[in-house]
């Protein structure tokens, strides 16, 4: 591809004590591109994803978002990154919404922190972004708490893609949710994402929701990407011996 | 009641005043900044003014004329105490006249009358820090005001127009001081915040539990947070004075009987009796 990538990161490595959480990973994220990140629990898919956005340090390595250096930009910059063109949307609801607010204020509030002063835009907005994420208007100034799992998750969606983010990390957005919801849950975001032209960076360890999702996949183990590719390439051809067992260990329904 | 020499001027000691003197300079150079300070424990309970105090002490000079307002009022228990206070230990005179104050402590009101550039006025403060309901880490309160990060103050507004139809605070009503800090102007009416704005009188903020001072110098732009299509209104009781007739002073609402008998009165007892005294003189 001639254009440049979005998100590039170069030899990172991170170790806790003696375990090595990222081992030299490499990775390039191209605009509009979802990338699916999978391995087994401890592999170092969610601190790849904290250090990706700026979350954690590494020890060593470069992290560069359109020729920013994300390890190496002030704490004022990288939030002003993350609540304009970067979205972080947690496993567990509760982390990245206002349980106490209104659902309407969680949409409004990246557009307040923006500049957003106009209540009745705000809550146009936030009424439009109710709808794409098929959560009916009239709950709008319900408190996420009275909501169900998969409600709290696609609200979740809904606050941080309200400012039109270029570049969204998703940490296990369906863990938790009981496999009908996860379902649905798939369906609006790989919609989404076609709608909006999303780049996307998804940690999970479903396969499943991994193929349906993803144009491209890495397979990490032990803070190593041991294979990279194509998504059904990976998960029809794996060339690793542990892709091979992670995909063998698929359970058909 | 006299002036007790045991005491040092003022009660606080000379090296703790001086340590408030550089957190009020601190203060003042950074509008709506809250500095930290060490607090000293002072011969009143917490939530009765150990804050005030402290900062009236420490730009106390024999030569000023001392005014203690407690919800508007100059003769309830806290305003009669401190007031009676600094005379015993500073000997400093005391009025009830906000015309004649040099420095004015006060708990809940900003007088009527407006201030000049030679009156002081120090506000009791008992929770400084205005995100502290919606963020409870103080620590990431801090880095939003490093950051001028105040979205979240909005979301607090919004909530309130989405649940009651309009902006419901009535008081400690947030207000951003000289376009960069969020500041909580301590319990005052909302009606009172557009006073804060352009005054000529030096205001200083004094929390003694919280141990923060904060101050807006004179002549400094306060607004008050709103939307665009909600602008921020000063409320007030819609009704006129019953002992002056003032429509358009603070009014307080005051039980007369047993029997559900009450009137509104204005909450600034001084100005009220100016006013009084006005009529009479032209009758």
């Amino acid at each position: 591809m001639s254009m440049p990538p979005l998100l590039s990161a170069r030899d990172l490595e991170l170790r806790f004590g003696r375990v090595a959480a990222l081992d030299g990973v490499d990775l390039d994220i191209w605009p509009g591109e979802v990338v699916a990140i999978v391995g087994e629990s401890g592999s170092g898919k969610t601190t790849l994803l904290r250090v990706l956005s700026g979350l954690m340090r590494p020890d060593s390595g470069s992290v560069d978002y359109r020729g920013q250096d994300v390890l190496g930009m002030g704490e004022a910059a990288r939030r002003r990154l993350m609540r304009t063109e970067w979205g972080f949307v947690h496993q567990n609801p509760r982390d990245g919404l206002r349980m106490a607010v209104s659902a309407g204020g969680n949409i409004g509030e990246r557009l307040m922190a923006i500049g957003a002063r106009h209540y009745g835009n705000i809550r146009a907005e936030a009424a439009n972004w109710l709808g794409r994420v098929e959560i009916d208007a009239a709950r709008m100034d319900d408190v996420p708490a009275k909501f169900s799992g998969g409600m709290q998750q696609r609200l979740q969606i809904a606050r941080t893609l309200v400012t039109q983010p270029k570049l969204v990390f998703m940490d296990e957005p369906t863990g938790g949710l009981d496999v009908s919801v996860q379902a649905r849950l798939l369906d609006l975001i790989r919609a989404l994402v076609a709608d909006l032209g999303l780049a996307v960076l998804i940690v999970t360890h479903d396969i499943a929701a991994a193929r349906l999702l993803a144009h491209r996949m890495l397979v990490m183990r032990e803070g190593c990407v041991v294979e990279q590719g194509l998504t059904d390439r990976v998960l029809d051809d794996p060339q690793h011996p542990y892709t091979q067992l992670l995909v063998s260990s698929v359970l058909a329904a | 009641m006299t002036h007790h020499t045991g005491y040092n001027f003022a009660y606080l000691d000379e090296s703790t005043k001086r340590m408030i003197r550089r957190a009020i300079l601190k203060a003042v150079a950074i509008p709506g900044h809250q500095v930290p300070f060490g607090s000293r424990e002072m011969p009143l309970p917490y939530g009765w003014g150990t804050g005030g105090i402290q900062v009236t002490a420490a730009v106390l000079g024999p030569t000023d004329v001392l005014k203690v307002i407690d919800q508007g009022a100059d003769d309830t228990t806290n305003a009669v105490s401190i007031r009676a206070f600094f005379h015993r230990v500073a000997g400093v005179a005391t009025t009830e006249r906000t015309a004649e104050a040099t420095i004015i402590q006060t708990r809940h009101r900003i007088p009527e009358r407006l201030l000049t550039e030679r009156q002081i006025l120090v506000y009791q403060v008992p929770i400084p820090e205005p995100l502290g309901k919606l963020e409870p880490r103080i620590a990431e309160t801090r880095r939003m005001h490093a950051l001028a990060d105040y979205g979240l103050m909005h979301v607090k507004l919004y909530e309130d127009i989405a649940r009651f139809g309009h902006i419901a605070t009535s008081y400690a009503y947030p207000v951003m001081v000289n376009a960069r800090y969020l500041m909580s102007p301590s319990p005052i009416p909302a009606f009172d915040n557009p006073k804060m704005d352009q005054m000529p009188a030096l205001q200083l903020f004094g929390a003694g539990r919280e141990k923060r001072i904060y101050a807006v110098p004179p002549y400094t732009s306060v607004r008050s947070l709103d939307f665009d299509d909600h602008p921020f209104r000063p409320i007030r009781a819609p009704h006129a004075c019953e002992l002056c007739g003032s429509r358009d002073t603070y009014l307080d609402e005051v039980l007369i009987d047993d029997v559900g008998g009450r009137i509104f009165v204005c909450s600034d007892t001084d100005h009220c009796s100016e006013r009084q005294a006005m009529k009479e003189a032209a009758e």
